[in-house]
């Protein structure tokens, strides 16, 4: 069968829309009834809430939404990796109880795969699930779980198999965070906010149906996860926008916007807002200084060239070939944004550095850059990690031997959580 | 083409062009021709022209050329880059084919560009002097009407091929003018009576440097006498994206064999790419070297479609072309460790390759001082 044409597809989403959008409705029957239509995830297969229809038509689906602003269903946090890991790995009774819910925007999902042990070596985990009288019972602790404090279900990686070799012994749950073996409490940021938190496990219950895939498959499925965190990335930031329109649905989808964007409200500053260093520069003078203009100059070279590089990675892949080594560089080039742009503004404050709050520069937008800008070099994998990804599947130099994968999990030596 | 993107044609256009210099220019060739006075094969050259149409690849049609863009000539400066051709080729398109094409009457464009397109004409632009300055307040060297004959007076140097041209472009002023005033482009015959041509010595053997002495050497006005600034600065900016796009052919090179020789070197039992130091300077450089590539690409595409945010763009280019193409020699060099230092190891061919283009028209700072003073262009343009 050969996918319809864009315009056939345009079409039939303009007429649909047409008869059924209606922002008298409430936020989560909207949901619902786009969901059951298929147009809001039309790549999804038919069977489940899609309509079977290529990747490459969704943006087509989506400019039709976005020219009427119809609201779509929910998108951003961990639900869309959520779905699309059980799309891929779930039981249908998996898929029967959550997609829908995960499409109206009803149930707030997050990932529990971090440890305070196992950070960058995400299969180093040691959460413990042990079968006790048919159910699995978990031990443990997670970290940096956004938007574990409002979610009711946990995308969970735990050790299974103590005397398997470290990638064999895990599996995939899906955990009821609302039950009381399981405790979520906020994690403090250098820069004052807490977006993530911290996951303890006291004897907390699955069921064993809500086991994901195999036994020993764990880590396996986290890569879906993983892979579509990767893909999923960017799309995030540029789904923050509702109409200002009047009607239920958008009130619903602007309160929601509120407080699924709040763990993200420090992102832009994080990166290192580049956007404010010109129009800075110009308003002290400082552009005229050799030094500081040398050093903008440097931060404009690097910022405009990733950027460049971004596109040329996505235009190679809307042209429909390999992926070159470009694709893969994004993330580290950030990480020398982010660098960068917090010297130049630390260098454009002067004194004025010192200070935070409404007693700094811009009303504290520019501390909140220079106690960011650390962090983009850390979440979503380190740029250490990133250069042995770099150099060991683009460049495909050797991997370094290791004495974590020889011998069963139990004799590998990991640190002590306390 | 787009900024982001080559075409099917391009690609096509590249690797043909990829097989040839790794026929035509592998590094015992550049090691033979970096010793000699000439510095090129002028065979090679015939074939350049005639087989695969390089001398015409951006002249018009109307004059002998194919009509291709500043696109098509970004790619082919690429891969010479890459093979470190010894060739006055960037001499002959980049340099006076641009300056012709900018500054040149119709009358004068089709007596001078057809020798180029086929070849038979080795051009080069000579404007720069002994002060070493790459902008138009840094010529000297002045011209003089003598009945209805110009005549030229004052020396160029740094003058790029400048010992084997058949045709010199100058750039020389009009007597009691400074700065942009009164500037105004010249041709010269190499062998024309008054010119003293002497070869220096180039501290990159595989690109030739010669100084040019001009004693009442008659010439020929090239556009309008005394109005040649604008023409003058077009042409460095188109040259300035057209040598980044060059150096990041062969910065790419270098870092492929650092890649190679980290795979093969074994130290303490294992191959040095197994180590993390190593991976991640190697990973860096791959860094440096595709943010450089994007930018020289981008402006490549700025170039050919004449983009008004030119001046910033060429001068991005070339500021991070400056800094990727010695910062990945250098990591090369230390990347193969003692033999990275010695005369038979081919990588101080590229390093000193990256340091004379680092430096020619102009270095890092110098362009990240254009870029700035520019910057304007770029936010008032619209990216597409």
């Amino acid at each position: 069968m050969s996918a319809p044409s864009e315009e056939t597809v345009r079409a039939e989403v303009r007429a649909w829309l047409e008869a059924n959008w209606d922002p008298s409705l409430s936020l989560v029957e909207w949901r619902g009834i786009l969901a059951d239509s298929g147009w809001g995830v039309p790549h999804w297969p038919e069977d489940w809430y899609g309509r079977g229809l290529p990747q490459a038509l969704v943006p087509a689906v989506e400019e039709e939404f976005q020219r009427i602003d119809a609201v779509g269903v929910a998108k951003v946090g961990i639900r869309m990796l959520a779905a699309a890991t059980l799309l891929e790995h779930g039981s249908d009774m998996h898929k029967e109880k959550f997609l829908r819910r995960i499409l109206t925007g009803e149930d707030t999902w997050c990932q529990l795969f971090s440890e305070p042990g196992s950070g960058s070596d995400l299969a180093g985990a040691a959460t413990r699930a042990d079968l006790k009288d048919d159910k699995w019972i978990i031990n443990g602790q997670k970290v940096w779980t956004t938007s574990a404090h409002h979610a009711q279900y946990g995308l969970l990686l735990a050790r299974t198999d103590w005397d398997a070799v470290k990638h064999q012994g895990l599996s995939y749950f899906v955990l009821d965070i609302e039950q009381p073996g399981v405790e979520v409490h906020p994690l403090r940021q250098m820069n004052g906010h807490a977006s993530f938190n911290q996951v303890f496990f006291t004897d907390a219950v699955i069921e064993p149906e809500f086991q994901v895939g195999e036994l020993g498959e764990g880590w396996k499925i986290a890569t879906t996860t993983l892979m579509h965190e990767r893909r999923g990335a960017d799309a995030l930031r540029s789904w923050a926008q509702v109409s200002q329109a009047e009607g239920r649905c958008y009130e619903d989808a602007r309160a929601e916007v509120v407080t699924v964007m709040e763990p993200y409200k420090w992102y832009p500053q994080r990166a290192g807002r580049v956007d404010l260093v010109l129009e800075r520069a110009r308003e002290s003078g400082a552009i005229d200084d050799a030094v500081t203009r040398d050093e903008i100059a440097k931060l404009m070279i690097m910022a405009k060239s990733a950027e460049w590089t971004a596109r040329r990675a996505r235009a190679a892949q809307l042209q429909g070939r390999p992926q070159g080594p470009e694709g893969s560089l994004g993330k580290l080039a950030s990480s020398h944004v982010a660098r960068a742009a917090a010297r130049v503004h630390t260098s454009l404050s002067g004194a004025d550095a010192m200070l935070t709050g409404s007693d700094g520069e811009r009303d504290g937008v520019i501390a909140e850059i220079l106690v960011s800008a650390p962090a983009t070099s850390i979440a979503g994998g380190t740029d250490e990690i990133q250069r042995n990804i770099i150099s060991e599947r683009v460049l495909r130099l050797p991997k370094e031997p290791r004495t974590d994968t020889d011998r069963p999990f139990r004799d590998v030596p990991r640190n002590t959580v306390s | 083409m787009s900024r982001f993107a080559f075409s099917d044609e391009q690609d096509a256009f590249r690797e043909v062009l990829r097989r040839f210099l790794e026929e035509v220019s592998p590094p015992s060739e550049v090691r033979r021709l970096m010793e000699e006075e000439a510095g090129y094969d002028p065979a090679v050259w015939r074939r350049m022209a005639e087989e695969l149409g390089l001398t015409s690849v951006h002249i018009p049609e109307e004059y002998g050329g194919q009509g291709f863009s500043l696109g098509e000539l970004a790619v082919v400066l690429e891969e010479m880059g890459r093979a470190l051709l010894c060739s006055p080729f960037f001499a002959t398109a980049a340099l006076a084919t641009t300056a012709i094409l900018n500054a040149g009457t119709e009358q004068e464009k089709r007596e001078l560009l057809p020798g180029i397109a086929t070849g038979e004409t080795i051009a080069t632009l000579a404007f720069t002097e002994e002060n070493g300055r790459w902008d138009a307040a840094g010529v000297e060297t002045v011209a003089r009407q003598d009945g209805n004959v110009w005549r030229l007076e004052g020396t160029k140097s740094f003058v790029l091929d400048g010992g084997i041209a058949d045709l010199l472009v100058v750039l020389a002023r009009l007597e009691g003018t400074d700065g942009e005033n009164g500037l105004g482009f010249f041709t010269v015959a190499g062998e024309a009576e008054g010119v003293a041509r002497t070869g220096l010595q180039a501290m990159d053997p595989t690109r030739k440097l010669a100084r040019i002495a001009f004693a009442g050497a008659e010439a020929q006005p090239l556009g309008e006498v005394g109005q040649a600034a604008a023409a003058f600065a077009r042409t460095l900016r188109q040259a300035a994206a057209l040598l980044a796009n060059e150096m990041v052919g062969g910065a790419e090179k270098l870092r492929e064999s650092a890649v190679d020789y980290a795979n093969l070197r074994v130290q303490f039992g294992r191959q040095i790419g197994s180590f993390q130091s190593m991976k991640h300077r190697l990973a860096d450089m791959l860094l440096e070297v595709e943010l450089a590539k994007s930018a020289a690409y981008y402006a490549a595409a700025a170039a050919a479609e004449d983009d008004a945010a030119l001046p910033a763009v060429a001068a991005l280019a070339k500021a991070s072309a400056s800094e990727a193409y010695l910062q990945t020699a250098i990591t090369t060099i230390q990347i193969h460790g003692g033999i990275g230092f010695t005369w038979d190891n081919d990588t101080h061919l590229w390093f000193k390759r990256a340091k004379s283009s680092e430096v020619f028209l102009g270095d890092g700072a110098h362009h990240r001082e254009a870029m700035m003073a520019n910057w304007h262009l770029m936010e008032a343009g619209d990216e597409t």
